[in-house]
């Protein structure tokens, strides 16, 4: 295919902040409320959606000559699916409890937004390498968010950081930061926050070019 | 008389307590996409709430009949001991994808005017999380193995209808506060997908306020099958209601520890 586009080393860079799934594509939020309350759960999931994500971009650059335009979303599904079922079985066999506790959220990976969307817009047209590149850089781009919201969420809800305590006895712990409303303020804080240091650098940048 | 009160704490828990967006944080991209203005949410809430039920009675006659362990079909093929749970996820996505299909053509071709004014949303559903968290909700219920009872076919609709119904319920309400934000000063930084997030926590706050309602309805309406129904067993997965921890006594007050449960026993 052509190669134009950005390199593998660019799409890698690009995927952890200028295209961040999250903070910049607003992509793949549900597992980012849903499994942030805790660092282990949150990168429990990161990993899975890097195993699924990397081998569905792989298997898709692979066959992508073969893909009929407009069936090409329900193949994309499908591999997806079919990745999703080889995780989540592994995690069910080597983490039980891990698996117990994120629940229906390794399945809803299957239709997770940021896969869908990077094999349709990358995997499918660019060569393997690209593609696994790709996937690599947006993966790590996921788990740094998922890493970000969740460790305000512990850190403040619970007092721990991947289980350890690091706040003083004396800290009250903000339990709604573990709940369903903290998810929802985090993340939007959080976004803003992203979106506020996006424009004082690009600020910058514009002044002094 | 027991059964329609069981059908009724499901359908109050998945549209209210348990609500699709504001606690098990399903469908939260067109959730934010789609809640500019009241009636673009009513339609999207349409769509997914007639989607929603079409794939759940369809995910609810394969896994009865096919997928779960001993289910009837795969044994009279496959013999004794048939269990195919681990094609659940593949045979959802297809029938996901085949319900949206379907409802396209047929709202398009029986229903012109309301194609026009949701039938854009229809390809937009297939990925909606919501969907399947309900196809996944239906099959923890159903694919339960030997000793408890299956979910019957009503129950998995009621399942299906009122967490799409809950999901309009949450969009709309959406829809409204943002066409009141649009005459605010937001911050820049937080337009669009921020402020968005953050009013939702708000709401997600408000709606925790029904928590506790299945647990005092399930007493009031069946108090000898309260024990038994399971509406809400899940203890341990990430979206259940959490026990808030206890809040510390203020020095002084050695006595008076305030225990708030919330879902889970008695509101103190």
């Amino acid at each position: 295919m052509s190669n134009d586009g950005p390199t593998s080393g660019e799409r890698f860079l690009r995927g952890l902040i200028p295209e961040n799934p999250v903070y910049r594509q607003l992509l793949g939020m549900c597992p980012t409320l849903a499994v942030t309350g805790g660092m282990n759960t949150a990168m429990t999931m990161a990993g899975a959606v890097a195993f699924v994500l990397i081998c569905a971009n792989v298997l898709t650059s692979l066959i992508r000559n073969l893909l009929k335009p407009h069936l090409r979303i329900l193949v994309f599904t499908l591999t997806i699916a079919t990745f999703v079922t080889i995780a989540d079985r592994l995690l069910a066999c080597y983490m039980y409890q891990m698996s117990k506790e994120l629940g229906p959220y390794i399945p809803l990976i299957i239709v997770n937004c940021v896969i869908i969307c990077r094999c349709e817009v990358c995997a499918s047209k660019q060569s393997v390498a690209i593609a696994a590149s790709d996937a690599v850089g947006q993966s790590l781009g996921f788990a740094l968010a998922l890493a970000s919201v969740a460790s305000v969420r512990e850190i403040l809800g619970s007092g721990t950081f991947f289980g350890l305590r690091v706040m003083p006895e004396a800290w009250p712990e903000w339990g709604i930061m573990v709940m369903p409303p903290g998810a929802f303020l985090t993340l939007g804080l959080l976004l803003g926050l992203a979106n506020w240091i996006g424009a004082i650098r690009e600020k910058k940048s514009g002044t002094a070019a | 008389m027991e059964h329609i009160s069981e059908l009724i704490l499901v359908a109050v828990s998945a549209a209210i307590i348990n609500n699709f967006v504001l606690h098990y944080f399903v469908g939260i991209c067109p959730f934010i996409g789609v809640s500019r203005r009241v009636d673009m949410a009513f339609g999207m809430g349409c769509a997914v709430t007639f989607v929603i039920t079409i794939a759940g009675l369809l995910s609810w006659i394969f896994t009865y009949y096919i997928l779960r362990p001993g289910a009837p079909l795969a044994v009279l093929v496959i013999g004794e001991g048939a269990d195919l749970s681990i094609l659940s996820y593949i045979v959802y996505i297809f029938v996901i994808a085949s319900s949206v299909q379907l409802v396209e053509m047929y709202v398009r071709k029986f229903f012109p005017p309301l194609y026009k004014s949701f039938g854009v949303f229809l390809p937009l559903i297939t990925t909606n999380c919501a969907i399947l968290f309900a196809c996944l909700e239906i099959m923890k219920y159903v694919a339960v193995g030997k000793g408890a009872d299956p979910w019957g076919l009503d129950t998995a609709l009621v399942l299906a209808i009122f967490g799409g119904v809950g999901f309009t319920i949450a969009i709309v309400i959406m829809a409204g506060i943002r066409e009141e934000l649009d005459y605010c000063d937001v911050p820049r930084s937080l337009r669009g997908a921020g402020i968005t997030l953050i009013v939702a926590g708000i709401l997600s706050l408000a709606f925790m306020g029904f928590g506790g309602v299945d647990r005092s309805l399930k007493e009031v309406m069946s108090p000898a099958k309260a024990a038994a129904v399971a509406v809400d067993d899940d203890e341990e997965y990430i979206g259940a209601p959490t026990t808030m921890p206890a809040a510390k006594p203020a020095d002084g007050d050695a006595g008076a520890e305030i225990t708030m449960k919330t879902q889970r026993g008695a509101v103190q």
